[in-house]
C-alpha cells in the first residue's frame, strides 16, 4: 500500500484559493497554488483541521462506498464509540441492530475492544512505572492516529515515548480474527472488515497498514441516512457488549478515566496537542506518567467525519456511559484480557517502533543544510513578518522556506512586489523627468535652486 | 576554504514567564531543519530551556546565541544581571536561591544547572557578581 496515501483530499472544484486552511495546518502541509489549495503529502497527518475549517467544504477526506460490501461474504462492522453519540435518546443496541439491518453479519464493538485495551495499558503501565524512573518524560497514547504521525513528522524524539499498544479499532478486528473467523469456515479474504469511522486520520491509517487487519473504513456520513432510516423503523435493540468504560473513550479525557494512572492528564484539538508535546520535548511535564492526546476537539466525538456537534455529542456520551458504567472495568473484560495475553504475549502490543518521517530539515547534508539556514534568515530579514498568506504559504516563515527550497520566489511575497514596484515607478518619474536639452532641462534647473 | 556555520541571536526577558520557552523552542525548531538526530535536538532543547529559565528567573535578562556548524552545537546564554556568587554551590542538586514566589510557580527547584550539566557534553559558566553570567554550552555530533 502507498505509504503516501491520504484520505484527507481536495475537491478542486470547491476550492476558491482563500488561505483559511493553509494558516489552520499543523503541518504547514497547505500551500494555495495557482488559485487552488495543494497538499503535501509527505507533511500532512490527516488531523483533518482543514476539513473542519473550510468555508466551501473542499477538502474532504476519501472513504470507502458502501458498495464494497458486495466484494465480500461476510461483512463485519466496528463500529466506533463516538457513532454512539451522533442520535440522541438511542440506545448502543438500536444502532447495533440497525447496522445488522444495514447488511452487515456481525458486528464488533469498537467500545468492547476499548475496554480490553484498558486492561493492556493498565498492565503496560504497571509493569513500565515499576521498572523506570519518574523523572523521565511521559508515555504517550497511541489510540489516535493523527498525533501518532504528528510525532513522526514533527515530534520525532518522542516516537519512543509512544505506548507500544494498539488502538481500540486495530484490537477489535484482532479479535474477531482470532474468535470468530475459525468458526466461519470462509478463506480470510471472502470476509470483509469495516470500521465505522470519525475521523479522516484512523481511515489513512487503515488503508496504509503494513499488514492488513481492516479491510476498509466508513466515514459516518457514508452510512448516516441509512442508519438513520434503519432506526425509525424500531427494530428489535441487541444486547451490546460495551459498558460504559469503553463507550467513554470517545470522549476527551475517556481514555484516562478508564485507564486510571494516577499522574495521567489529556489533551485534545491539535494545536493544544502540539504545545504540550513542545513542553514534553523540553522536559517540563517530567511529573506526568501518561498523556492520553487526541488531535480532534472534545475528543473522537468532535472528529472531523462526525455529524453531530461535538459538544453536544460529548453530552450525549457522557450520559450513555453513566448509564452503562464508566466506573470498574468489568471483571470479564480483564479476565478475557489475561486469556488473550497468556494466548499471545504480544496481542495488545505492535512490535515496530514508528519511523521518523522529519518535514523541517531543510537538507539531508548537514554543510548544505547550514548554508540554507542562513539563506533563510536573510530572506525572513526582508520579508515584512506579517504572515499574510497571501502568497501561497502560511507564513513568511514556510514562504522563506520555500524560497531557499526553490518552490517559491521572493516576489511572491505581494508586500515586496510592490516594493519593487514602488523603486520601479520612482525610476519612471526620475527618467520620465529628465526633459531632452531642447525642451531645456528641467531637472538640472530644479537642482540649482535647491539651496 | 570556509567552513558552513550559522548563528542566532534571540532575545531573552527576564522576568518575563509567560514569553519562557520560546528560545529554547526557536533554537530546537532551527536544529530540527539542520537535519540533526532528534535526540541530540532534544538534548540541546531541555539545556538551553533550562538556562533561558535561569536568565528569566534570576536576570535582567539578555540573550540565547545559537552557533552550529561541521564540527559542534554551541549555545550561549549570555546575562546582564547578579550573577552567581558561589558557582561550586549553584551546581548542586537542589540548592536554588530563587525567590519564594518563583518556587510556588513551580520553577526554581535548584535542578538547572544541574540538568545543563547532564545534556550538555561541555559546559563553562563565567559569572562576575552584579555585572552578569555567561553559561557556554557544547554539544558534540554523535560518531
Amino acid at each position: 500500500m502507498d505509504t503516501r496515501y491520504h484520505s484527507v483530499v481536495l475537491d478542486e472544484e470547491k476550492c476558491k484559493g482563500c488561505t483559511n486552511c493553509i494558516k489552520r495546518c499543523p503541518t504547514e502541509a497547505i500551500r494555495v497554488r495557482g488559485g487552488k489549495a495543494f497538499i503535501l503529502t509527505e507533511r500532512c497527518i490527516d488531523c483533518g483541521e482543514c476539513i473542519r475549517i473550510c468555508e466551501n467544504h473542499a477538502k474532504k477526506a476519501l472513504a470507502d462506498e458502501f458498495a464494497v460490501l458486495d466484494q465480500y461474504e461476510y461483512r463485519v462492522a466496528l463500529p466506533a464509540p463516538s457513532l454512539y453519540a451522533q442520535f440522541k435518546a438511542v440506545k448502543p443496541g438500536s444502532i447495533i441492530a440497525a447496522l445488522y439491518h444495514l447488511g452487515f453479519d456481525e458486528v464488533y464493538e469498537v467500545a468492547y475492544a476499548a475496554e480490553l485495551t484498558t486492561f493492556a495499558i493498565r498492565s503496560y503501565l504497571k509493569q513500565y512505572l515499576k521498572n523506570n524512573p519518574r523523572d523521565k518524560a511521559p508515555l504517550i497514547s497511541a489510540s489516535c492516529p493523527a498525533v501518532t504521525r504528528l510525532l513522526q513528522v514533527r515530534f520525532p524524539s518522542l516516537i519512543l515515548n509512544l505506548i507500544p499498544i494498539d488502538p481500540p479499532y486495530l484490537t477489535a478486528a484482532k479479535c474477531f480474527l482470532r474468535e470468530k473467523l475459525p468458526l466461519l469456515n470462509l478463506p480470510r479474504e471472502k470476509v470483509g472488515i469495516f470500521f465505522i469511522s470519525p475521523c479522516p486520520a484512523k481511515i489513512t491509517e487503515i488503508k496504509t497498514a503494513h499488514e492488513k487487519v481492516v479491510d476498509g473504513a466508513f466515514s459516518f456520513n457514508t452510512i448516516f441516512r441509512q442508519l438513520n432510516h434503519c432506526l425509525r423503523q424500531k427494530l428489535q435493540a441487541v444486547n451490546q457488549q460495551g459498558s460504559g468504560v469503553g463507550i467513554g473513550w470517545a470522549r476527551a479525557g475517556g481514555e484516562n478515566l478508564a485507564v486510571q494512572v494516577e499522574n495521567a492528564m489529556a489533551v485534545d484539538g491539535i494545536h493544544n496537542v502540539v504545545a504540550l508535546l513542545e513542553e514534553i520535548e523540553m522536559g517540563k511535564l517530567n511529573e506526568i506518567d501518561y498523556v492520553e492526546a487526541m488531535a480532534c476537539p472534545e475528543g473522537c466525538v468532535g472528529g472531523a467525519l462526525t455529524i453531530e456537534n461535538p459538544f453536544v455529542a460529548r453530552v450525549t456520551l457522557r450520559k450513555l456511559a453513566d448509564y452503562y458504567g464508566d466506573r470498574e472495568l468489568p471483571p470479564a473484560v480483564c479476565k478475557k484480557g489475561e486469556a488473550l495475553q497468556k494466548q499471545d504475549p504480544h496481542f495488545f502490543t505492535h512490535q515496530r517502533p514508528l519511523p521518523a518521517k522529519p518535514i523541517l530539515q531543510l537538507d539531508s547534508d548537514l554543510s548544505t543544510a547550514i548554508k540554507k539556514m542562513s539563506q533563510l534568515e536573510k530572506i525572513l530579514n526582508k520579508l515584512p513578518g506579517i504572515d499574510c498568506g497571501a502568497c501561497g504559504s502560511p507564513t513568511c516563515r514556510s514562504l522563506a522556506e520555500d524560497i531557499v527550497q526553490e518552490k517559491s520566489q521572493l516576489t511572491d511575497c505581494i508586500i515586496i512586489l510592490r516594493e519593487q514596484l514602488e523603486e520601479l515607478a520612482q525610476k519612471l518619474l526620475s527618467l520620465a523627468q529628465i526633459r531632452p536639452p531642447a525642451m531645456g532641462s528641467l531637472v538640472e534647473k530644479e537642482g540649482k535652486n535647491d539651496p | 576554504m570556509d567552513r558552513a556555520g550559522m548563528s542566532l541571536e534571540i532575545p531573552v526577558e527576564g522576568n518575563n514567564f509567560s514569553a519562557a520557552g520560546e528560545a529554547a523552542s526557536r533554537v530546537k525548531k532551527t536544529l530540527l531543519r539542520l537535519g540533526i538526530d532528534s535526540q541530540l535536538v532534544r538534548r540541546v532543547a531541555i539545556a538551553t530551556y533550562e538556562a533561558e529559565m535561569n536568565m528569566v528567573i534570576h536576570s535582567d535578562g539578555g540573550k540565547i546565541i545559537l552557533q552550529v556548524d561541521e564540527e559542534e552545537i554551541k549555545v550561549q546564554a549570555v546575562d546582564q544581571g547578579r550573577g552567581i556568587s558561589d558557582l561550586e554551590l549553584a551546581m548542586k542538586e537542589g540548592y536554588s536561591t530563587a525567590p519564594d514566589e518563583v518556587r510556588e510557580m513551580g520553577f526554581g527547584a535548584g535542578m538547572g544547572l544541574p540538568n545543563i550539566k547532564k545534556c550538555a557534553d561541555r559546559l563553562e559558566i563565567k559569572s562576575v557578581v552584579n555585572e552578569g553570567t555567561t553559561v557556554v554550552m557544547g554539544f558534540k555530533y554523535q560518531p
